[in-house]
C-alpha cells in the first residue's frame, strides 16, 4: 500500500463524493443512450431477485386469504354454498359456449376460414409487484422450459379473464410484465359489437383511458372493448374490459382482469403477422443476440 | 477508558469481525429493507415508499455516522433503487449524493438541532428531491406525470421518519458503534 500524507488522503475522501456525482450522472446519459443498457441490468437483477421474491411470497400469499387456513376453517360452509351456486351458473355458460362453438365452427367452416396460427403460451407465477411510482408493472417467474428469453418480449399477458399486459424486458428466470395501467401502454382496441376502433392509453390510474375514437360514434357505456389488431401491434379479439363514463366525454376501460390481485399470468408469444417484406431464411440459425442497432 | 499511551497490538480476528459488521450495519439495513418493501404486500403507496426509505436512511447515516455510510455505496443504492423502481437508470444516484452532500455540509449545525427540527428539514429536504425526480423523470421521458405521487411521498417521509429514526438511535448506540468494538 502506498503511505500517503494524512491531508491527502483527507482530501481524496472529500474528493470521493463529487467523483460518485460524475458517476452517476455519466450512468444516467449511458442510460438514455442506450436502451438495452438498462434493460438487460434491469433483467440481471430481476433474475437474482425473483428466487427470492418468490420463496417469500408464498406465505404472503396464504396469509392474505382471511389469515391463512385457519380464516378458511371458519367460513368454509358459507364458502362451499357460494361455490354450489357458481359451479351450477358455470355449467349452464358451459353448455351456451359449446353451443355457440359448434355454431361458429358451422359458420367458419361456410366462410372458408383460415384461422391465425395458434400462440406458445407459458404460465408464470407473479413475485412482485415491482411498479415504480410512475410505472405499472409485476415481475414474473418464467418456467424452466422457456430456452430463449428474447422470444419473450413482447409477449402479451393475460389471467383468467382478460389482458393484463405486455411483456417488454425478459430475462432467463423471470419477466417484467408492463400493464395497461401503466403510462407508457398503448393498446389498439375495438369497442362493441361493430368492432369501432379506438385506443386504451393507461394513466397510472386503475382505469386506463380511451382516446382516439372515431368521430361522433362516441363508445357506449357497457360496450365490450377487445384488442385490435391495427397496426400489427396486437392480435386481435383478446378480451380488455368494459367501457364506463367517470364523466361526460371522458370514456375509461374497466379492465376485466384483476389488476390488483395477480398471482397467475399466462404469457402468449404470438408469432408476428406483420407482412414480410424481404425473404428472411428462416433456417438461418440465430448467433446469440440478434438485436443489433 | 482512559489508559494513556500503550502499544496496542493489532486487535484480535473477532474483534475486526465485530468492527466490519458494526460499520456495514447501516448500509446493510438500507438495502435489506429496499427489497423488503419491494415484496407484494399490496398496500397502497408502497412504490412511493421505496424511494422515501432510502432518502431517510442516507439523511439519517449521513448525519450521524458518515464513515459508514461512503459515497460509493449512496451511488450503488440509488442505482438499486432505480433499477427496482423502474426510473431512469443513474436518476436516484444522482439524488441521493446531492441529498447526502447537502447533509454533509449542514451536518454540524444540523446535529446540533432537536428531533422536530431535524425531523421537519427532513420533511423538507424529501420534497425537494420528490419534486427533482418528478421533474427529472417528466423531461427524461418528454412527458408531464402525475404529481399525485410526490404527495403521497410527502406524506410518507412524514411518517416513516419518526419510525426509522426511533429505531436507527437505537442502532446508532448500539450494533451500529463502531468505537464500542
Amino acid at each position: 500500500m502506498i503511505r500517503l500524507s494524512v491531508p491527502f488522503r483527507q482530501a481524496l475522501s472529500r474528493l470521493t463524493l463529487p467523483v460518485m456525482l460524475m458517476f452517476s450522472l455519466g450512468l444516467v446519459l449511458i442510460g438514455r443512450a442506450d436502451q438495452n443498457f438498462s434493460g438487460h441490468m434491469r433483467a440481471g437483477l430481476d433474475d437474482l431477485l425473483a428466487p427470492a421474491y418468490l420463496l417469500v411470497s408464498t406465505p404472503i400469499e396464504a396469509a392474505e386469504h382471511g389469515t391463512g387456513m385457519v380464516g378458511h376453517l371458519f367460513d368454509m360452509q358459507a364458502e362451499n354454498d357460494q361455490l354450489r351456486e357458481e359451479n351450477a351458473s358455470l355449467l349452464q355458460w358451459q353448455a351456451v359456449a359449446m353451443a355457440l362453438q359448434a355454431q361458429n365452427d358451422a359458420l367458419k367452416a361456410t366462410l372458408h376460414y383460415v384461422p391465425s396460427p395458434a400462440p406458445r403460451f407459458y404460465t408464470g407465477d407473479v413475485v412482485a409487484d415491482l411498479g415504480g411510482v410512475y410505472a405499472r408493472s409485476v415481475l414474473v417467474v418464467l418456467p424452466v422450459t422457456t430456452r430463449d428469453p428474447d422470444s419473450m418480449v413482447g409477449a402479451v399477458a393475460m389471467d383468467g379473464r382478460g389482458i393484463a399486459g405486455r411483456v417488454v424486458e425478459a430475462g432467463a428466470r423471470s419477466a417484467r410484465v408492463l400493464l395497461i395501467t401503466d403510462l407508457n401502454s398503448r393498446i389498439p382496441v375495438a369497442l362493441g359489437a361493430d368492432g369501432s376502433p379506438a385506443l386504451m392509453a393507461g394513466n397510472n390510474g386503475t382505469t386506463p383511458s380511451l382516446l382516439y375514437w372515431a368521430p361522433g360514434q362516441p363508445p357506449a357505456e357497457g360496450a365490450m372493448v377487445l384488442t385490435s389488431s391495427v397496426g400489427g401491434a396486437f392480435p386481435p379479439g383478446l378480451p380488455v374490459g368494459v367501457v364506463h363514463y367517470d364523466s361526460p366525454n371522458d370514456p375509461v376501460v374497466l379492465p376485466l382482469a384483476d389488476l390488483d390481485s395477480l398471482r397467475l399470468l399466462r404469457l402468449f408469444s404470438y408469432p408476428t403477422n406483420l407482412p414480410v417484406l424481404t425473404p428472411i431464411p428462416h433456417s438461418a440459425p440465430r448467433l446469440g443476440h440478434s438485436r443489433k442497432r | 477508558m482512559s489508559r494513556g499511551p500503550t502499544m496496542r497490538r493489532r486487535p484480535g480476528f473477532w474483534r475486526r469481525v465485530d468492527a466490519a459488521s458494526r460499520y456495514s450495519f447501516p448500509a446493510g439495513f438500507m438495502l435489506l429493507g429496499l427489497f423488503v418493501i419491494g415484496m407484494p404486500f399490496g398496500f397502497p403507496g408502497q412504490a412511493e415508499l421505496r424511494p422515501v426509505y432510502a432518502m431517510a436512511c442516507v439523511f439519517f447515516w449521513t448525519l450521524y455516522r458518515p464513515a459508514s455510510l461512503p459515497a460509493p455505496v449512496v451511488a450503488l443504492t440509488g442505482l438499486l433503487l432505480d433499477l427496482l423502481g423502474l426510473s431512469p437508470i443513474g436518476l436516484w444516484a444522482v439524488l441521493l449524493l446531492l441529498l447526502q452532500a447537502a447533509t454533509d455540509a449542514a451536518r454540524r449545525r444540523l446535529i446540533a438541532q432537536s428531533f422536530m427540527r431535524t425531523w421537519m428539514i427532513f420533511v423538507g429536504l424529501a420534497a425537494g428531491l420528490a419534486a427533482l425526480a418528478w421533474l427529472s423523470q417528466s423531461l427524461l421521458d418528454l412527458q408531464l406525470l402525475p404529481l399525485s405521487p410526490v404527495g403521497v411521498e410527502l406524506l410518507a417521509a412524514f411518517g416513516l421518519y419518526p419510525a426509522l429514526a426511533g429505531f436507527f438511535i437505537r442502532a446508532h448506540r448500539g450494533p451500529a458503534a463502531v468505537e464500542l468494538a
